[in-house]
């Protein structure tokens, strides 16, 4: 009995990594496919930009407030830990390197998978189902060139945007409880944040972070809607599918990335 | 289409031998229960499938040896009108019908203007050019999907189940539509559907099918004399027959006398 019961395990492990690696393999595939098929989305300028208003402006609500207030939380807290040590003047850098380097990339790419990616899945899914996208493929047009690419175009596009936005609005956020709620110095504020933050490397990486975090999500987001099962729990599956693998996708990018950025700073 | 096979995995086949030949300016029916192979016909023709044997040639040419290219090519000169439409939710009716010329012609705005308004016209739908497909009721976006496949004046339309949930009325539009359009265009359609009534009153040859394979043709007026017990059973919607009420299960006694223990 406990033989079986191992072998049953074991082969569920088995059928579950072939499955895994087979559908990397054909996410592979898909996203040199999408690439191929690229210039026709800048060939085309204007469905490019109808993604990147769809991806990119409206999320710009959501980005920019839960900037304002992760800013805002950052300034407070920042300045309750760093005052124990009589460095509440850094208060400057502390929230700009956080917010450029982490933050701004990874909060925003988070908001960005459940804001947009899910909606990009779910169209896709939804075209899909209603066999829009069949019907595309029978008028000689191929949906890969005309849907897929110019939507994962404009979520690459759009997210060093929104990350870059959601950074600039959190420093606003700890400028207006640092500076004026809890009273540090405005000179020293900026004047801090001046000298410690570097273009290269902090804001640079904080923005290769995001591209390539963008390039995850959006590619993400277009093959779960691409590979949906074309009926309303397959759609609904694929969008939880995008928003989980999205979130884990960034959350596990950010850290190869920090190791392979940041990792002679500390010493040098 | 000759000696054709097909399945979507080996050990089911869904079209077993199936011969049928769609002579160029008729309207022919392919009628058959849900499930038996249908659509699967029209993707073959199509070339979004491929057969495991057999050929299917369009005006000549073997659907499945065209590449990439020539199949484009192919389909470009092929209309189709899916189930529920498939129009693109995203664009109004005028934009739906435009979308075919967009994508494959170089006209300019005016000229596509003036064709949009035709095909719409055509099938008595100019006034709800800017609407959006989610305002239409069914026939309606049927209408502007059998606008959309003749956009771009093809010389083969296929309508898959064209009359599947439609008050009678527009059942009789479509229906006469698809007449009118095949004879004044000088198209050839082809027309997946299980609705007898409708189909006699318009097609020019009729084909059956079941379980993958042509059980019985002919043209309507053979069909309504057929003796052949699974078109009468079709033709006079019979509920048992040559198809079973019963989907394949173990005998009823004994299942029942299983769960009652």
């Amino acid at each position: 009995m406990p033989a079986s019961t191992l072998a049953r395990g074991v082969r569920r492990i088995g059928a579950g990594t072939i499955r895994a690696v087979s559908r990397a393999g054909f996410a592979t595939r898909f996203f040199l496919l999408v690439l191929r098929h690229s210039p026709s989305a800048f060939h085309r300028l204007q469905l490019t930009a109808r993604e990147i208003y769809f991806a990119g402006v409206l999320s710009l609500v959501v980005i920019m407030v839960s900037g304002l207030f992760v800013g805002m939380v950052l300034g407070l807290q920042g300045y309750d830990a760093l005052n124990k040590y009589g460095a509440g003047d850094s208060l400057g850098i502390f929230v700009g390197l956080s917010l450029v380097r982490e933050l701004g990339p990874v909060v925003a790419g988070l908001l960005f998978a459940s804001r947009a990616g899910s909606a990009i899945t779910a169209e896709i899914g939804l075209m899909k189902t209603t066999e829009q996208l069949s019907a595309m493929e029978m008028m000689a047009v191929d949906p890969l060139a005309r849907i897929v690419a110019p939507r994962f175009w404009g979520g690459v596009i759009s997210m060093p945007l929104l990350a870059a936005l959601f950074s600039v609005m959190g420093v606003f956020g700890a400028y207006l409880v640092g500076v004026r709620l809890i009273g540090v110095d405005n000179g020293t504020f900026w004047g801090n944040m001046q000298a410690g933050i570097g273009f290269w490397p902090d804001v640079t990486n904080g923005i290769i972070k995001s591209l390539v975090f963008g390039i995850a999500v959006s590619l993400i987001a277009v093959f779960e809607g691409y590979d949906a099962n074309p009926t309303a729990e397959g759609v609904s599956a694929a969008t939880t599918r995008t928003v989980v693998g999205g979130s884990l996708a960034i959350l596990a990018l950010d850290f190869v990335l920090t190791v392979f950025m940041f990792r002679g700073l500390g010493s040098g | 289409m000759t000696d054709v096979t097909f399945g979507y995995d080996r050990r089911r086949p869904v079209l077993r031998g199936i011969n049928m030949a769609i002579p160029r300016g008729k309207v022919v029916a392919i009628m058959g229960g849900s499930g038996c192979g249908k659509t699967t016909m029209l993707r073959l023709i199509g070339g979004q499938l491929r057969q495991q044997t057999g050929k299917v040639l369009v005006d000549g040419q073997s659907v499945k040896d065209l590449s990439r290219d020539g199949l484009y090519a192919l389909r470009r000169r092929v209309g189709m009108l899916f189930q529920f439409g498939a129009l693109f939710t995203d664009m109004t009716v005028y934009e739906n019908v435009a979308f075919p010329m967009r994508e494959h012609t170089d006209l300019d705005d005016a000229l596509i203007r003036d064709l949009v308004l035709m095909k719409l016209n055509a099938v008595g739908l100019r006034g709800a050019a800017q609407l959006r497909p989610a305002e239409l009721s069914g026939g309606m976006a049927r209408r502007v999907a059998l606008a959309r496949a003749i956009a771009l004046d093809p010389m083969l339309v296929m309508y898959d189940e064209p009359f599947a949930g439609l008050d009678p009325i527009s059942l009789g539009v479509v229906g006469q539509l698809i007449r009118t359009l095949n004879d004044a265009l000088g198209i050839t359609s082809v027309v997946v559907t299980h609705d007898v009534y409708e189909s006699l009153k318009m097609v020019d040859y009729l084909y059956f099918v079941s379980e993958g394979r042509i059980i019985s043709q002919g043209t309507p007026e053979e069909v309504r004399n057929s003796t052949d017990p699974f078109v009468r059973q079709f033709v006079d919607g019979q509920p048992d027959g040559p198809v079973p009420f019963h989907y394949p299960a173990r005998p009823y006694a004994e299942e029942l006398a299983v769960r009652a223990r």
